[in-house]
């Protein structure tokens, strides 16, 4: 590999010899793919065709009148098929694997969304799919295995380590190294080693140039600031990329868990427990031990729960183009309430991080100001995580009614 | 340098050994007791693997037992430690294996000098491809220890090349594709690979992964110069303890 994909000291490929052949093919199809006139547009219209978009630039009129300061806009990425930004880089590294011969895609997931995208994508393009995904998330999203299930794909619950995303990912590149010939290995995040943080921001570009396109024909100038959250970065990255050359203030929202001073949170570069190592093919900021082991993480939200953070998003933080904040489960799961009532939309718990850190801040700001806020994904899948933090008793008798249906119905076959 | 010494041990014996153990499992005392059964049963070489949290070229077998090194709380120390009793005790060289991010943490200058002065003799770091690791590679330069470097079934020739021209010790060949501790074929593929690797390189070859029994190191004698056990030996003491490590490494030639 001659191109290591490197921003400043953030990135490169640190990747098993047996890979790199593998990492070579696929670095020169997605140059190929890039340098043909045809490709992005073809892109385009399969998201257009299959996946709904462009999605709207939404004007929250009732949380501008609410909080009484700068105009707030959401960029609805929960209105993609499958109901999140997961669709554009799964649909984008789909048209690869074809243009690549593969007949086999195999992808990581936390929340579950991306896991539910590629195995909707491997069903419409006719390939074989496995999804890994941590034992701790298939507990909190079981919806969103069910959905995968029944696309076709083979969901395996991965009880290595801190049976979470990063050990997905790491299971999903113990399969890659066996099955290279036949599979892809579609990365559900702008992390890992290169070419993925730049291609999957490059299929992600769209949410910022759609975003970027739509702000102008409704307002005729651009906003002060952006907000996206951050887990891995790809929808964060997505929304940004509209805007890297405007004068727009990025702001990036990580999960802070418990509270930054807790010690259970997944803040990479907002909070002083991270510091730069290389893992999982990369070198960024993780959350990391003395020793260089990978400490365990928290959020409310499976999709931000993560030790490492895109290599592109760790530059932005040191030369200064993107700033970075984080919120509490407490405040998110507030923000989510308060948009749902106020506008009739229900963000995903990892999309309503960047809510909440919009939410304090847009007060402060001039009436004649304009955000624009990242619904990454849809809340409804959240929706045991969510009755929960509500504490909803209505939801948790009916649980209880159709488990005794289950139970009933188990001894009448005993 | 280890090849030096590859070479003299290669006078009178067909094939050697290199054996595995990752520090700290299933705990640091029974790590040195391995450490010792397998010089008693005349290994000629011995990797010692610090453990890491993600050890993403690593089987299952390898995997738990990284983890469960780490649940107990070895830390780098301990294992730099042990690994240093094990070379100032034993009169075989000893390798570290470990991940890149573990050299990164400790600041890879200063890993490469306690190497260095704990008598360890090289470093196999499967993430660290040549092209990352300038810094490794002339720290391992300045303090005369060698890298070792590894070839696998899907390394084209003229990538071989330039691995060879980091490479010193030894080469590190992969036996197939897949992690640590799967089955392979001991086949006519293999013996072509190894062929490959053999007019790619002047260095001994060494070859990994799925050598278990002794019709494997059969089949290896002649072909490679050294033959790497690693998830066979953690098998063997989980089934029938530490104590039958020396006599299962003894019946491989």
């Amino acid at each position: 590999m001659h191109e290591r994909g490197y921003y400043d000291r953030f990135g490169g490929a640190f990747v098993p010899e047996i890979l790199a052949a593998t990492f070579d093919e696929l670095v020169a199809a997605f140059a190929a793919a890039k340098a043909d006139p045809l490709f992005r547009p073809h892109y385009e219209a399969v998201l257009a065709e299959y996946a709904g978009r462009p999605t709207p630039l939404t004007f929250a009129a009732n949380l501008t009148r609410h909080f009484g300061g700068a105009r707030i806009y959401i960029k609805r990425e929960d209105l993609n098929h499958t109901g999140a930004h997961k669709a554009n880089n799964v649909m984008g590294q789909g048209l690869l694997v074809q243009r690549m011969g593969k007949s086999r895609v195999i992808a990581e997931t936390g929340a579950g969304q991306h896991g539910v995208a590629t195995a909707t994508m491997a069903a419409r393009f006719g390939l074989a799919c496995t999804i890994y995904m941590g034992e701790v998330d298939v507990e909190r999203q079981r919806p969103n295995v069910f959905w995968m299930e029944r696309l076709g794909a083979e969901v395996v619950p991965v009880r290595n380590g801190t049976r979470i995303l990063k050990d997905a990912i790491n299971e999903a590149f113990r399969d890659w190294v066996g099955n290279m010939d036949t599979t892809h290995y579609v990365l559900g995040t702008a992390c890992g080693p290169h070419p993925y943080p730049e291609m999957v921001t490059y299929f992600q570009s769209i949410i910022g140039h759609e975003a970027r396109r739509q702000i102008l024909a409704i307002e005729g100038r651009l906003p002060q600031r952006v907000y996206a959250c951050v887990g891995g970065g790809s929808n964060a990255l997505g929304l940004f990329s509209g805007f890297l050359e405007d004068p727009v203030e990025l702001v990036g929202v990580e999960a802070g868990g418990e509270g930054l001073d807790s010690g259970r949170h997944a803040s990479r570069l907002r909070s002083a427990d991270a510091s730069v190592g290389v893992a999982q093919g990369y070198r960024t900021f993780f959350l990391q031990n003395g020793d260089g082991q990978m400490r365990e993480t928290h959020s409310i939200a499976a999709g931000l729960d993560y030790v490492g953070v895109s290599p592109i998003l760790a530059h932005f933080k040191e030369s200064g183009r993107a700033r970075f904040e984080a919120v509490t489960d407490d405040e998110v799961v507030a923000a989510m309430a308060l948009t749902m009532r106020q506008e009739g939309l229900i963000p995903a718990l990892e999309s309503a991080h960047a809510f909440a850190r919009a939410f304090a801040e847009a007060p402060r700001m001039k009436p004649d100001e304009i955000i624009i806020i990242n619904q990454s994904g849809r809340g409804d899948k959240d929706i045991f995580t969510v009755a929960d933090a509500f504490d909803d008793p209505q939801w948790q008798a009916f649980i209880r009614a159709k488990a005794a249906v289950y139970t009933a119905k188990e001894g009448s076959h005993a | 340098m280890l090849e030096a010494y590859i070479r003299e041990q290669r006078k009178n014996k067909k094939i050697l050994l290199m054996t595995h153990i990752v520090i700290g499992y299933p705990s640091l005392e029974t790590s040195f007791e391995m450490v010792k059964a397998m010089v008693a049963a005349g290994v000629e070489l011995m990797e010692l693997q610090i453990p890491f949290s993600e050890p993403i070229a690593d089987g299952p077998v390898i995997l738990k037992a990284n983890q469960e090194a780490l649940a107990r709380g070895v830390t780098v120390q301990a294992c730099l430690d042990l690994a240093e009793e094990a070379a100032r005790t034993f009169d075989i060289p000893f390798l570290l294996m470990t991940y890149y991010n573990i050299l990164f943490k400790y600041g890879v200058e200063r890993f490469v000098q306690t190497m260095a002065q704990r008598q360890l003799r090289g470093a196999i770091v499967p993430d660290l491809p040549h092209e990352e690791g300038q810094d490794y590679l002339q720290a391992m330069n300045a303090h005369a220890l060698d890298p070792i470097f590894i070839y696998a079934p899907t390394t084209d020739a003229a990538r071989m090349a330039q691995i060879n021209a980091h490479a010193r010790g030894f080469v590190y060949c992969v036996a197939r594709k897949g992690v640590t501790g799967q089955q392979t074929d001991f086949t006519a593929t293999l013996e072509d690979y190894l062929a490959r690797c053999r007019r790619a390189t002047q260095l001994p070859l060494a070859l990994g992964f799925g050598v278990k029994d002794k019709a494997d190191i059969d089949f290896l004698t002649g072909k490679v110069d050294i033959a790497v056990i690693g998830t066979q030996t953690l098998r063997i003491v989980e089934t029938q303890g530490p104590s039958a490590v020396q006599s299962f490494i003894a019946q491989l030639r």
